[in-house]
């Protein structure tokens, strides 16, 4: 399995090597070096890295934990205590018993409050890339993990899930701060690029399929786990707003425009990522 | 204590830019209290970036409608923000439109600065190439505005063509009060000389952009 890892990242690399020598100045070599971008990614797709991240995931699930000593396996994430196949495809979603609309990410939180007696505000504040919010992302992993192939069904019917959708369309096209961005900038017209890389169209279904279905995602040129809020988390960061803050009603408000505009997609977490 | 009160004063301002706004095009739920709500639980300070940067100005709060500002009705008001924006522009202190193109091209180039992981000593970048190709020799360019190649053939080097880069440039919204490029002398993006940089790439004769 490292081997396997390590012989995939060493492919990448030398991919990466390859795209880069290639690309030397003229346009014609422009879909040269797409081209060698996306061949790597097809490389890559027969060892991501994120099954490691799934690995650990699922021991985290599975071991138990905090004051109460208990795992999460009795946890509820829309289908029944402990059903963690194709639960990711049905989130978010609202929940009778927290009265709100919640993410996988944000559930993960009630459920290590509920069955582990965990007080989740330091791992609402830690950073990405540090060990409490490593733990979220592994986690969200795992469960992304049981989704894969499945349709997304996330229809928004009940009214609290519709509030949740209009609020994130109209937090889509909120623009603020001092280069008076917002996620339309980018993410609102068809066939965009920023530097080379494609923008997808998520106010269509297309575009918001190829967002929503492929986080969490391994990052290549990061080397690192990402789950949903944390994409979220650095698409704020270069539209130079404050930090989202995790689990936020306004990011699950996002991630519920995404989640039923892709309504029907198909799964394919976890991704891989340039 | 002071940042509850801060964050109060932050969700009246927004309700009062939203009311003026005039119609909604938002579905049930999304209304302006509930909207305000959800930022204000939604963000937090970080590094050198507070939540007041969530504080829109009009033009902002106007563009975030796009259904409202595509209206007839917009069209009107957004004349009335192009020209309140025109009139921000400040023009070269010494009457100089062109820096150093080599300058200017690596403003161009850079990303950099305002961003709650960037230092706030750094210097800004324009974010340029994200948007646009602009030297030939720089392959990796967005699409997200026009290209800007061969701009002094296409626009000529007289007076007018100078002013009508350097307002774009000052402030985007002078023009296209909903433009998607950001306001970089307006915003205290890039200063008066980065921008005069910025110019020469565009007009001078020995820049890449017009070989």
């Amino acid at each position: 399995m490292a081997a396997r890892t390590g012989a995939a990242v060493a492919a990448v690399v030398a991919a990466i090597a390859v795209a880069a020598l290639g690309v030397a100045g003229v346009a014609q070599e422009k879909d040269d070096a797409a081209k060698s971008i996306e061949a790597y990614r097809q490389a890559l797709k027969d060892g991501n890295p994120a099954e490691l991240f799934e690995m650990a995931g699922e021991e985290l699930w599975k071991k138990p934990a905090g004051p109460r000593n208990a795992s999460l396996e009795k946890c509820d994430l829309g289908l029944g205590p402990g059903v963690v196949e194709g639960a990711y495809a049905q989130l978010p979603r609202y929940f009778a018993d927290t009265d709100r609309v919640q993410d996988l990410e944000s559930r993960l939180l009630t459920c290590m409050e509920t069955l582990q007696g965990i007080d989740t505000r330091a791992h609402v504040e830690a950073r990405f890339g540090t060990p409490r919010k490593d733990e979220l992302v592994a986690l969200a992993t795992y469960v992304s993990g049981l989704s894969k192939d499945q349709p997304v069904k996330v229809a928004a019917s009940h009214p609290r899930e519709r509030a949740m959708f209009e609020l994130g369309r109209r937090m889509f096209y909120f623009q603020a701060g001092p280069h008076d961005f917002s996620c339309a900038t980018c993410h609102g017209e068809e066939g965009r690029r920023i530097r080379m890389q494609d923008l997808p169209y998520i106010p269509g279904k297309e575009g918001a399929a190829a967002g929503w279905t492929s986080w969490p995602a391994y990052r290549v040129s990061a080397g690192q786990m990402w789950s949903m809020q944390w994409r979220i988390n650095d698409c704020f960061r270069q539209q130079r707003f404050p930090e989202p803050v995790y689990a936020s009603d306004m990011t699950i408000a996002l991630s519920m425009f995404m989640a039923a505009t892709a309504n029907g997609s198909t799964m394919a977490t976890p991704g891989i990522k340039r | 204590m002071a940042s509850i009160r801060i964050r109060a004063a932050l969700v009246a301002a927004f309700l009062a830019l939203a009311a003026d706004a005039g119609a909604q095009s938002w579905g049930p739920g999304a209304d302006d209290k509930a909207f305000a709500e959800m930022l204000r639980t939604g963000f937090r300070n970080a590094g050198p970036v507070s939540v007041d940067r969530l504080v829109q100005d009009e033009t902002q709060a106007f563009c975030s409608d796009p259904v409202a500002s595509g209206s007839a009705a917009g069209a009107k008001r957004a004349e009335q923000l192009e020209a309140a924006n025109l009139a921000t522009v400040k023009w070269p202190a010494d009457g100089k439109f062109l820096g150093d193109w080599r300058a200017g091209e690596r403003i161009a180039q850079s990303g950099r600065g305002l961003t709650w992981t960037d230092a706030p000593s750094q210097a800004n970048g324009g974010n340029c190439y994200n948007c646009h190709q602009i030297s030939m020799a720089e392959i990796s360019h967005g699409t997200l505005g026009p290209s800007l190649h061969g701009y002094a053939k296409l626009k000529g080097t007289d007076e007018r063509a100078l002013r009508e880069a350097w307002a774009k440039i000052w402030n985007s919204k002078s023009s296209n009060a909903c433009s998607n490029m950001p306001r970089a002398g307006h915003m205290g993006i890039l200063k008066e000389k980065d921008i005069q940089d910025l110019m020469a790439l565009l007009f001078s004769p020995d820049s890449p952009v017009n070989k």
